[in-house]
């Protein structure tokens, strides 16, 4: 991010480290630390169009999810034990993905993966195939509002219209949409919508999840009842200011960032299939429909892990698919969910661009790569 | 020189990078992920496929400085070495994964992959000395390695670095804490790091389900006991038999011979495991072979003098002293002192 953002959010962080005080005490301390985080709380919430009682602080995107997705489930099925399917688009983060299939193994959720086409979209029509052939025992939706690995981004709008007319809360995971596209989530629809921090200049380890106000949501924590008992525990002031900080130059900034990222982006596509003809594009040709700052490529032939570690010895730092704890890089589900075949997912290599990219950074790249997929080209295959 | 060090999460490996770097080398590390579902601490001495151990790995390249990655060869793994394990087992040998696991996955799979990556060489942390093409002991007899290294061909050979073969696993210990490395009290890994409890005749019992069949005395031919799985079986072995008819001498039964089509274990008195002659297929010469040299037939097992004569397409070997139980499958290595000369499998 840029300098002068970097130094805003530090300043607010040091300020609300320097007030420490707990937010739940009832002394002066605690009302010092308790208005940095309200006044927080309606900066995040003016940033994205939501209430400030809609705002639940939280300690990551990942912990957001949980609390969406097991909290409203659990809670619609209480109301109506019928109510046990999840609908969710197949290419979700595994911080969904992975809540999913627990309710599912553990909690008796059944599930249906809505499949996307060949961009990694999700279809209206879709999702209403799969809401209309029994509405009633609908849990939740939950569709990501932009993916992290090929960039598509969700008709969010259309798809909650759909469930509202069922009556079926829509969450949708925005961990990579906030900062990089207009997220306002009065007119989105969502009922719950997912934030972290780190994704648009803000601290580490803080996120949100912007709850409707009338969507029921048991608590994945038990406590103190902070904020408003869906999530206990004291709060890290100094990271719940940063992030609301972060977020509103983010949302400020947006739609200029989105305009020269998506140029610098449309230039490296176009000088990367130039330079790789047989190199294949992952995900939307652009536009409006990916994110400005993703590009995402598959190289036939190569393995993704040989083109990373060749690029980063040349001094060029790219991903295959999602980082993952162990550092193994599988197939992505989202590339077999477009229909990739198995060798090309794992040929693919995802390059994400930022505030700080530059045009001089495309020309290095471009300058390595047709000598780095010709060596990657050697590497045996494994089974 | 391009290196890569295969980082395993281990002190021996830990301390073969470190010096590899200190040498001066462009050192790159990668550990292999081996196990298609890993578990998250490694229990006890065992496996070398934990989470933990891809931890400390990472620890291990943060503290060198050095680029460090995580490669995936847990199919390669399974097909090449734990499919072969139960195979080999299936077929009433006996097999030993670990000189598979570096002559099919580290100084084959991996060793291509750094060599078609512009690396010049893979370095591991294996107790052996290897200088000028010449593999040989290493000063840590207890500690040696080259039995297990000994498969490895010429080619191989030249694509490796073993730079921990002048020293003793204590001085390994030693230089680990020297540099600040956290494995350098870690335990050494012993036993199938794929059978993570230690169990091997549960393991085969779960891949190859129950086959039962006689277990038959040698001198008297009477079947004396049954078992579930000839594959739990292997030769020189004594314990376990749970034979139902005493032996007629009266002394300890060891088995003899497992024979997999009829699903006999066949048992008699210990004397009867001696062998003085060994047949041994696929053979590997890294030198000329003098008059005569040693035999080693197991990992730190005892070493023979013999003679070796040209039997077909393998070998002939004739033991100066014999071999207590030499099942088909083993290695046998062929030593002149400390250098190793050539390696065969037992036939």
């Amino acid at each position: 991010m840029l300098r002068e953002a970097v130094e805003t959010v530090t300043a607010a962080v040091t300020a609300a480290l320097t007030a420490a005080g707990n937010a739940s005490s009832l002394h002066t301390a605690g009302r010092r630390a308790r208005r940095v985080v309200e006044e927080s709380r309606e900066q995040l919430a003016a940033a994205l169009g939501a209430r400030p009682s809609e705002v639940v602080f939280c300690g990551s995107g990942t912990e957001s999810d949980n609390l969406a997705v097991k909290g409203i489930w659990w809670a619609r099925r209480a109301a109506d034990p019928r109510r046990t399917r999840i609908l969710a688009s197949a290419v979700e983060h595994h911080a969904v993905l992975d809540a999913v299939e627990w309710l599912a193994t553990h909690e008796g959720a059944t599930v249906e993966w809505l499949p996307v086409d060949r961009d990694g979209r999700l279809h209206p029509d879709v999702l209403r195939e799969a809401v209309e052939r029994d509405p009633s025992d609908v849990a939740l939706v939950t569709v990501m509002w932009a993916n992290n690995e090929v960039g598509t981004v969700q008709p969010v709008r259309r798809l909650a219209e759909i469930a509202h007319e069922h009556g079926i809360p829509f969450h949708s995971d925005a961990v990579q949409a906030v900062g990089q596209l207009p997220v306002d989530v009065a007119t989105s629809g969502v009922d719950a919508l997912t934030l972290t921090g780190h994704k648009f200049g803000g601290p580490l380890g803080v996120g949100a999840l912007v709850l409707g106000r009338d969507i029921a949501c048991v608590p994945l924590l038990h406590g103190g009842g902070q904020e408003r008992d869906v999530r206990s525990g004291t709060l890290d002031t100094p990271a719940v200011a940063g992030l609301a900080v972060a977020a509103t130059l983010a949302v400020e900034r947006q739609p200029e960032l989105h305009a020269r990222l998506s140029g610098l982006r449309d230039d490296l596509v176009r000088r990367v299939l130039t330079a790789v003809p047989d190199a294949v594009l992952n995900g939307p040709a652009g536009g409006v429909d990916r994110l400005p700052g993703n590009a995402h490529f598959s190289f036939p032939g190569c393995e993704g892990d040989s083109l990373l570690l060749l690029l980063d010895a040349r001094g060029v730092e790219v991903s295959t698919g999602s980082a993952c704890s162990s550092g193994v890089a599988r197939p992505s589900h989202v590339l077999l969910a477009m229909g990739a075949a198995e060798d090309d997912a794992r040929s693919s290599l995802r390059f994400s661009l930022g505030h700080t990219s530059t045009t001089a950074e495309v020309d290095a790249l471009l300058e390595v790569l047709p000598g780095v997929v010709e060596r990657a080209r050697s590497v045996p295959a494994r089974r | 020189m391009r290196l890569l060090a295969a980082l395993s999460g281990g002190v021996d490996s830990a301390v073969a990078a470190a010096l590899a770097v200190e040498a001066g080398h462009d050192v790159t590390g990668v550990h292999l992920a081996l196990s298609t579902s890993p578990a998250t601490l490694r229990s006890g001495s065992r496996g070398c496929c934990s989470k933990e151990d891809a931890r400390d790995a990472s620890r291990v390249a943060d503290v060198l400085g050095i680029p460090y990655y995580v490669w995936d060869f847990a199919e390669q793994f399974r097909a090449d070495v734990v499919d072969d394990f139960v195979a080999e087992y299936a077929a009433g040998r006996t097999p030993n994964p670990c000189l598979r696991c570096n002559e099919r996955i580290k100084f084959t799979a991996v060793l291509d992959r750094a060599l078609a990556l512009g690396f010049d060489a893979v370095v591991t942390g294996h107790h052996a000395r290897l200088e000028h093409g010449v593999l040989s002991r290493s000063a840590d007899a207890g500690k040696d390695q080259s039995y297990v290294l000994a498969v490895l061909t010429p080619q191989q050979l030249a694509g490796t670095v073993l730079p921990l073969g002048h020293l003793t696993k204590a001085r390994v210990r030693e230089l680990a804490a020297e540099r600040g490395l956290g494995v350098a009290d870690k335990p050494d890994s012993h036993d199938v790091c794929f059978i993570a409890d230690g169990d091997t005749a549960g393991f085969l019992r779960s891949h190859l389900g129950s086959q039962p069949g006689p277990v038959v005395d040698a001198l008297t031919g009477a079947v004396v006991g049954a078992h579930d799985g000839a594959y739990g079986y292997t030769v020189g072995q004594r314990r376990g038999l749970a034979l139902s008819v005493p032996a007629a001498d009266g002394r300890p039964r060891y088995v003899l011979s497992v024979e997999p089509v009829s699903r006999t274990v066949t048992v008699g008195p210990g004397e009867a495991l001696d062998v003085h002659e060994v047949r041994c297929t696929r053979p590997l010469l890294h030198a000329p072979l003098p008059a005569s040299c040693a035999v080693q037939l197991r990992a730190h097992g005892a070493v023979h003098d013999c003679v070796v004569r040209q039997d077909g397409d393998g070998w002939r070997l004739s033991l100066a002293t014999p071999a207590r139980g030499v099942a088909p499958g083993q290695a046998a290595v062929l030593y002149d002192g400390d250098r190793v000369l050539a390696s065969a499998t037992s036939a």
